[in-house]
């Protein structure tokens, strides 16, 4: 089968990738433009560990076709640091001790910047049922919940 | 110097929360885990997997996969060693291991190995495996543990029984455990209440987000490299050259970061075939699983049937105890049966007590550890007919507990006597908690649970090396699974006096250290963190012995203190103190570089008890539980970073939560796997939990430098029970079944009335 040629915009870098028309965009973050930062853990789209931006709206990469992403905009973990200057919840994620294994961590910071984007003041519920989406075995989600809610505590204190 | 005494206060850096070394790598997407290697030339293999819970593998023809220009190599069982001899029950675990990750005469079970390609693409692989033609002659299969060990049940393997199992028992049970003291006849006469009661659980999944990942060389020359997610490598090695037949200092294992385990990855699924592919194409080869693949093929944890019965006084004393444990671990023996019944009375000091465990095989993959195996089945058993004791006696479920818990010096129900533990403290602890007091809400039920695990210790080697600067180097063998590399330089910094941030653990390749016991039996903070202690403190001797050297003075005439060589008294001289910087700075020339090594298998690892207080809210209309509020309370010995040890107890109670309520193998009438996916198989996800209390209890054992014990397990061993208390108070009625699904609360419900 002929591969696909698609040009797409990943962490606001132009790239080309050749693929597969079956291959997902996580295989093609991974296996083309060694971005490994998003993990399949399902491939089902039911855990969460491959969650990017796909022009600003969270998606399981694992559910998108690397060639749907002709055009677009990507976010991936590699892209939520600036520079050398970590984004507030990476630096709280450490803090508080909200990872454990941390294969989840990837996918749970870009969820949770996707969520304090639209909403910087979430409720605990809020939290709980944005982050349903991002599984996570080790943590029990304590730590991961209450990290989130106290670096938008932090941020909206800095605005 | 007195470099061995047990320290359990005034420490510089144990007990405190700094951030994790690896912390940076895990937020940003640079930490690589197993599926994140990739090497020139690589090809991606795949695994053909049996869809009948049972049949005899009459042809396997690969000659049109072999065909396809993408596919480099086609493996089947032919390829591994024929040196691997069997051997009936447990002392063939080689064996075993092979027929598990390539099926020999006959496939055991839905996801089970056949064959295996290798091919230029994930999806060449795929496809290729399409091609391959298997004729199956489908075999009567079971997969339910009752129905196993009846006389009718199909036999999984003839002669896999070993000598503990009485005669005329179905050859399926291959394993059998008793033990205790006492008399249980007498002790139930003496009782005022005696009540029998039987209790299930289904196989659940460790659920590690992280699906088994290698990539694998094997050359001509019979050297390899392999690179996987795994709790410990030296047994990868181990294994894997038994099955490939090479020597084993000729593979060199090196473990990813590892995306959980929780006892799943502490033996080889993929990592021989991934190998056998390898030395067949000459090229890497990278194996990554599915997660249905995870689901099919992986170790649950084992299904159980249990009979308990308990004896009490009116006034809460326990009289005698029995319990009978049937644990199915799949086509394999290897069901946690001794455990189970091992743990099952431990929490309590009894007079009569006994205990019987069956080792039965069904077709299933074969078990694998999960966090305390055995031990959270057999509380949920014993403790819901406390709980019901206390319940029809009118007795306060702590007090109970108080007055019948296992001390120091207590003989256990298992055998020895405890040395110094915990589980009246945890008692206490739960007594003294806002949570036992809190009122509850209309359609709310409390329960309380104890737990108890063994803890462990193993084969651990340490090496410290110290550089010039005056920083140090850790290599330990067992992989961080969740901060551990933290907790090994805070004990290192405690013994160095150096900052904690000068300090780098590694984890260590199979070449660099000696053998290292997986990271299991909540033992890397206790084991390896002893052999952390004792290697810095075998480098301080030698720091000691510069230092004499320099001042011209006995060595014992030398201490270390906060970083520095000082005099021991005022006799030994007037010096200034060195610190260990300026000893390092120039080693080379006043006697060679400075390392400090240890390594034994240590024995003193501290049994963990915890006591946990739950809250749920059952819905009677659509029989859905939520759990409203938790509790953990721990004995941890010592909690060298108390932030993870936290987080280890809330991980226990959440996968506990899981496992009450909803977790279950779900097999159909074909024997086949009905819920391989997350979706069908669901984990707790944030909204179904509530924050998760801890507290820490510190009861040191005298096993460990610092009073270390292992916390990772004993977390996950009351929350059955007591989510089973709670909901049964809740909803009126005693859950006997889990999980606790919906549908099952329904039912009991109206089965009540």
């Amino acid at each position: 089968m002929s591969k696909i040629h698609v040009s797409t915009t990943v962490n606001g870098d132009a790239v080309e990738y050749l693929c597969d028309p079956r291959e997902t965009l996580l295989d093609c973050l991974r296996d083309k433009l060694s971005l490994t930062g998003a993990k399949e853990g399902c491939g089902t789209g039911d855990c969460g560990a491959c969650s990017v931006t796909l022009d600003g709206r969270l998606v399981c990469s694992c559910l998108v076709l690397g060639v749907e992403a002709e055009g677009k905009e990507i976010g991936t973990v590699e892209g939520i640091a600036e520079g050398d200057v970590l984004h507030p919840l990476q630096q709280k994620f450490i803090d508080y001790a909200a990872l454990q294994c941390g294969i989840c961590t990837p996918g749970i910071l870009v969820a949770a910047k996707a969520l304090l984007e639209q909403n910087p003041d979430p409720t605990e519920e809020e939290v709980r049922f944005w982050l349903a989406g991002n599984l996570c075995r080790c943590t029990g989600y304590d730590k991961i919940i209450r990290a989130v809610m106290d670096t938008a505590k932090d941020m909206r204190e800095a605005v | 110097m007195a470099l061995d005494d047990l320290k359990t206060k005034d420490f510089a850096f144990v007990g405190t929360r700094p951030n994790r070394p690896d912390g940076l790598d895990k937020v940003t997407g640079r930490a690589k885990f197993g599926a994140d290697a990739y090497a020139p030339g690589m090809l991606h293999g795949a695994i053909l997997r049996s869809p009948h819970a049972h049949a005899r593998i009459l042809r396997i023809d690969t000659s049109k996969a072999e065909a396809l220009k993408d596919v480099k190599a086609v493996v089947t069982r032919a390829d591994f060693s024929d040196k691997v001899e069997f051997a009936p029950g447990l002392e063939g675990e080689f064996w075993n291991v092979l027929e598990n990750v390539m099926a020999g005469d006959k496939a055991l079970y839905d996801g089970h190995a056949v064959a295996a390609v290798a091919a230029t693409s994930a999806l060449a692989a795929r496809d290729a495996l399409k091609l391959i033609e298997v004729e199956y002659e489908i075999l009567p299969h079971v997969t339910d543990v009752d129905k196993a060990m009846l006389a009718d049940a199909p036999v999984i393997r003839e002669g896999a029984a070993d000598y503990s199992v009485p005669a005329g028992m179905h050859p399926n049970v291959v394993r059998m455990h008793e033990s205790g003291h006492g008399d249980v006849a007498a002790g139930f006469a003496e009782a005022d209440l005696v009540i029998e009661d039987h209790f299930t659980t289904e196989a659940t999944h460790q659920g590690y987000i992280e699906p088994h990942a290698c990539l694998a060389t094997l050359g001509m020359d019979g050297k390899g490299e392999l690179w996987c997610c795994t709790q410990g490598h030296w047994i990868v090695q181990k294994t894997c050259a038994a099955l490939l037949g090479i020597e084993t200092a000729n593979l060199r294992v090196t473990a990813s970061e590892i995306g959980g385990g929780f006892g799943g990855k502490t033996t080889v699924f993929i990592e021989p075939v991934a190998l056998a592919l390898s030395r067949k194409a000459n090229k890497p080869v990278k194996l990554v699983m599915s997660r249905s693949e995870v689901f099919r093929a992986t170790g649950p944890t084992a299904s159980a049937s249990m009979d308990i019965k308990i004896g009490m006084k009116k006034d809460g004393t326990l009289t005698a105890a029995e319990g009978i444990f049937r644990l199915q671990g799949g086509a394999f023996p290897g069901g946690p049966a001794e455990f189970t019944a091992m743990c099952a009375f431990a929490p309590y000091s009894l007079s009569n007590v006994r205990q019987v465990g069956y080792d039965v095989m069904t077709n299933r993959p074969k078990q694998a550890a999960y966090r305390a195996p055995g031990s959270p089945m057999a509380a949920f058993a014993v403790e819901s007919v406390i709980d019901e004791l206390c319940n029809q006696l009118g007795l306060d479920p702590i007090e109970v507990r108080l007055k019948n818990a296992s001390r120091e010096g207590t003989k256990a129900s298992y055998g020895p006597r405890f040395q110094q533990i915990g589980l009246v403290q945890t008692l206490e602890a739960a007594k003294a908690h806002p949570h036992l007091s809190a009122p509850l809400k209309p359609g709310q039920g409390r329960g309380i649970s104890c737990g108890f695990w063994f803890n462990h210790g193993g084969e651990t080697s340490v090496s410290l090396a110290l550089s010039e600067d005056g920083s140090a180097q850790v290599m330990v063998g067992t992989p961080d699974i969740g901060g551990s590399r933290a907790s090994m330089a805070l004990m290192a910094a405690e013994v160095l006096g150096i900052p904690y941030e000068n300090i780098r653990v590694t984890i260590a390749d199979t070449a660099t250290l000696g053998y290292n016991d997986v990271s299991h039996g909540s033992r890397v903070t206790y084991a390896s963190g002893l052999a952390t202690i004792k290697a810095a403190r075998h480098a301080v001797e030698k720091l000691c012995e510069r230092a004499a050297k320099k001042w011209g003075i006995p060595v014992d005439a030398v201490k270390w203190e906060n970083g520095c060589a000082v005099p021991s008294g005022p006799n030994a001289g007037d010096f200034d103190p060195l610190p260990l910087a300026d000893i390092t700075a120039n080693m080379g020339q006043t006697g060679g570089p400075i390392s400090g090594h240890f390594e034994a298998t240590p024995e003193g690892a501290g049994v963990s008890f915890a006591t946990h207080i739950v809250d749920a809210e059952v819905d009677p209309e659509t029989g859905k539980t939520r759990v409203v509020r938790y509790t953990v309370i721990q004995d941890a010995g010592k909690a060298i970073h108390p932030t993870y040890v936290e987080g280890q107890y809330q991980g226990g109670a959440a996968q506990g939560i899981g496992w009450a309520l909803n977790e279950e193998y779900i097999y159909g009438e074909d024997g086949r796997l009905q819920n391989s996916v997350f979706l069908d198989y669901r984990i707790p996800v944030a909204s179904d939990l509530p924050m998760i209390d801890t507290v820490i209890v510190e009861v040191p054992n005298p096993g460990h430098p610092f009073g270390v014990r292992g916390v990772g397990e004993t977390s996950i061993c009351p929350p059955l029970a007591a989510i089973a208390n709670a909901v049964s108070a809740a909803a009126g009625v005693r859950m006997r079944n889990l999980p606790m699904s919906p549908p099952r609360i329904l039912s009991a419900l109206k089965a009540d009335g």
